[in-house]
């Protein structure tokens, strides 16, 4: 499969943008809103000239500021989908996806789209999920080597975003293209990309597969990007091959990590048992944490649920059993092994 | 506040009453048919069409240019492009004359090239064009500033150049309001009186345009500078009601709304 390969430099208004990338699968690059990762879009499709660096695919050059070649975007076979997709408000749903559709069949693709039936709309009457579909469609009637996704589920409502964003994710495996797709929601990142790199102001702060995010986050920030809780402590080595951390709230947590001083706590939200008796001889996992059961929130066949500082995921059944829409005092505990520290 | 309205209203109205009250409309038909009309007419669409073409072919570029670039001076073309609209008509007619008159600065050079410009119809065009032109550009970099960057850099990555993107998405996309600015334009150029008077004359059958001979047929016959008066007074009007329309059937936010809207 083809690689794209970017490195660039690029000032912007707080901080520069400073990126090292190879994508040949589907990499999404998550962060915060402002951290520049549409920038990084807009760099490859050449739409934002950097200050350094280059822009190539395979043998392909399409920018090298040292060469001082810079290919305008109609010549780099980039697919860019825009956030709020961008679509020609004076043309039809047609006519959008011809417009760079180069003697392409183009009723084969609104067909694969399903927007056949919408040929003939204005773009302003459409929904989100369509509107989705004819900018998909479009950027690929273009036969780009190269996809850019800039926030494709950012424009949906809930419902619709988890029918399309299993669409999408099946749509790019099928497509087998290079893609970057930036995103400021990691539970997107990790159904639709094979790599995820966290950026922030413009940095990469760790690149991998969401597997490995989750289990070795390389630090506090990126840990609470994935959605794991983050505890602040201070780490001491005791006897044998624990760490025990005095948590500012005053409990001691243990971890199997061997780290010393002022460290973030790390747990996942699944990795979190929550009963409302604690008997600590009858229970394997060394880490307990007593508090008052906060908000609920049900996400899916889940329900998120908060044990003073600690968030912890369990089933609707046992949310149901344990009553814990009641309120009081609550366990949660968690395993020293599924406990990780990050520096501060 | 309804007494004022009413009052400032009907200041408004009067004059323009008073041209078709004065004599009856057959009167003002027939006058119509006059040789001095229709010579007047004749100049006044001749040179409007030439000054406005001028106007839309250099004038959209230029809008384009700079609704679309940031660059050092920007703000001074900015000026530069309104100052007709604040500038006396006779002002910018004794400007007209010391630019391209036959003593003026660049009248020397234009006497080698054989061009003489006092008392003729591309003087008219001139002042024409140097007077209307702002109404036209100023909407026009209000209209380019709303379209979108979004889509045009769309339709740059789907494979269209520069000049196929303006074609195939800038321009359809600011037709009306590029039209309205035309339009405001177009008015104002065929009322163009002061400028028009001093730099190019009022020659019946070679300089003297519709205004010119209402104020030339003042003195010797009222009723026929009525009937002129009326005549503009139909096509002033046709042409704000057509702006209405045009502005108002908008059916995406593309398109500029804001007729006055400061370009900045």
């Amino acid at each position: 499969m083809a690689a794209l390969q970017a490195d660039f430099t690029l000032p912007l208004r707080s901080f520069a943008l400073e990126l090292e990338l190879d994508v040949s699968r589907t990499v999404a690059l998550v962060g915060p809103s402002g951290a520049g990762k549409s920038s990084v879009l807009r760099v490859i499709a050449g739409l934002v000239e950097p200050q350094r660096g280059h822009v190539r695919l395979d043998g392909e050059r399409w920018l090298d500021m040292e060469r001082r070649v810079s290919l305008p975007p109609e010549q780099r076979r980039v697919g860019l989908v825009f956030q709020d997709y961008a679509l020609f408000p004076h043309l039809t749903v047609r006519g959008n996806v011809a417009f760079g559709a180069r003697g392409r069949d183009v009723d084969t693709l609104l067909e694969r789209f399903r927007i056949g039936h919408l040929a003939a709309t204005q773009p302003q009457e459409l929904s989100g999920g369509e509107r989705q579909r004819v900018a998909l469609a479009r950027a690929l009637a273009r036969d780009p080597a190269v996809l850019l996704l800039d926030e494709p589920l950012a424009a949906l409502d809930a419902h619709t975003k988890a029918e399309v964003r299993h669409e999408l994710a099946e749509l790019l495996r099928e497509l087998a293209l290079p893609t970057l797709l930036v995103t400021h929601d990691y539970e997107d990142a990790a159904a639709l990309a094979d790599e995820i790199g966290v950026l922030v102001e413009g940095r990469l702060r760790q690149l991998g597969t969401p597997a490995e995010l989750v289990s070795r986050p390389r630090d506090a920030f990126v840990a609470s990007f994935t959605g794991a809780n983050l505890l602040r402590g201070r780490a001491r080595r005791e006897d044998g091959s624990l760490t025990a951390i005095r948590l500012e709230s005053g409990e001691d947590l243990y971890s199997a990590d061997e780290v010393e001083g002022e460290v973030g706590v790390v747990v996942y939200p699944w990795e979190v048992s929550v009963a409302r008796t604690h008997a600590p001889e009858a229970d394997s996992a060394l880490n307990v944490v007593r508090g008052r059961v906060g908000s609920l929130v049900e996400v899916a066949n889940r329900v998120r649920v908060r044990v003073g500082p600690v968030t912890a995921e369990v089933t609707a059944a046992s949310a149901e059993r344990l009553e814990l829409a009641d309120g009081g005092i609550a366990f949660a505990t968690f395993k020293a092994t599924g406990t990780r520290l990050v520096p501060l | 506040m309804f007494a004022a309205t009413a009052v400032a209203l009907a200041f408004l109205l009067l004059p323009i009453v008073a041209v078709f009250a004065r004599v009856s409309p057959g009167t003002l038909v027939d006058q119509l048919s006059r040789p001095v009309v229709t010579d007047a007419l004749v100049i006044s669409l001749k040179t409007s069409a030439i000054a406005q073409t001028l106007v839309l072919v250099l004038g959209t570029p230029t809008a384009y240019l700079l609704a679309t670039r940031r660059f050092r001076g920007r703000s001074l073309a900015v000026v530069l492009i309104e100052l007709p609209l604040v500038l006396p008509p006779a002002v910018a007619g004794i400007g007209l004359i010391a630019a391209f008159g036959r003593l003026g600065l660049l009248g020397g050079t234009l006497s080698a090239l054989g061009i003489q410009l006092g008392l003729t119809q591309t003087a008219v065009v001139i002042a024409v064009a140097y007077v209307a032109s702002p109404f036209y550009v100023r909407q026009a970099i209000a209209t380019f500033e709303a379209v979108d960057p979004n889509l045009v850099a769309a339709a740059r990555t789907l494979g269209a150049g520069p000049v196929r993107t303006f074609f195939r998405v800038v321009l359809p996309l600011a037709r009306r309001g590029l039209a309205a600015g035309e339009a405001l334009s177009f008015a104002r150029g065929l009322g163009e009186f002061g400028a028009t008077i001093m730099f190019a004359g009022s020659l019946q059958g070679v300089t003297q345009t519709l205004p010119l001979a209402i104020y030339q047929q003042l003195d010797t016959d009222f009723t026929t500078a009525l009937a002129v008066s009326a005549l503009m007074v139909v096509v002033s009007g046709a042409l704000l009601v057509a702006l209405r329309v045009t502005l108002q059937w908008q059916p995406s936010k593309q398109t500029s709304r804001f007729l006055f809207a400061p370009s900045r």
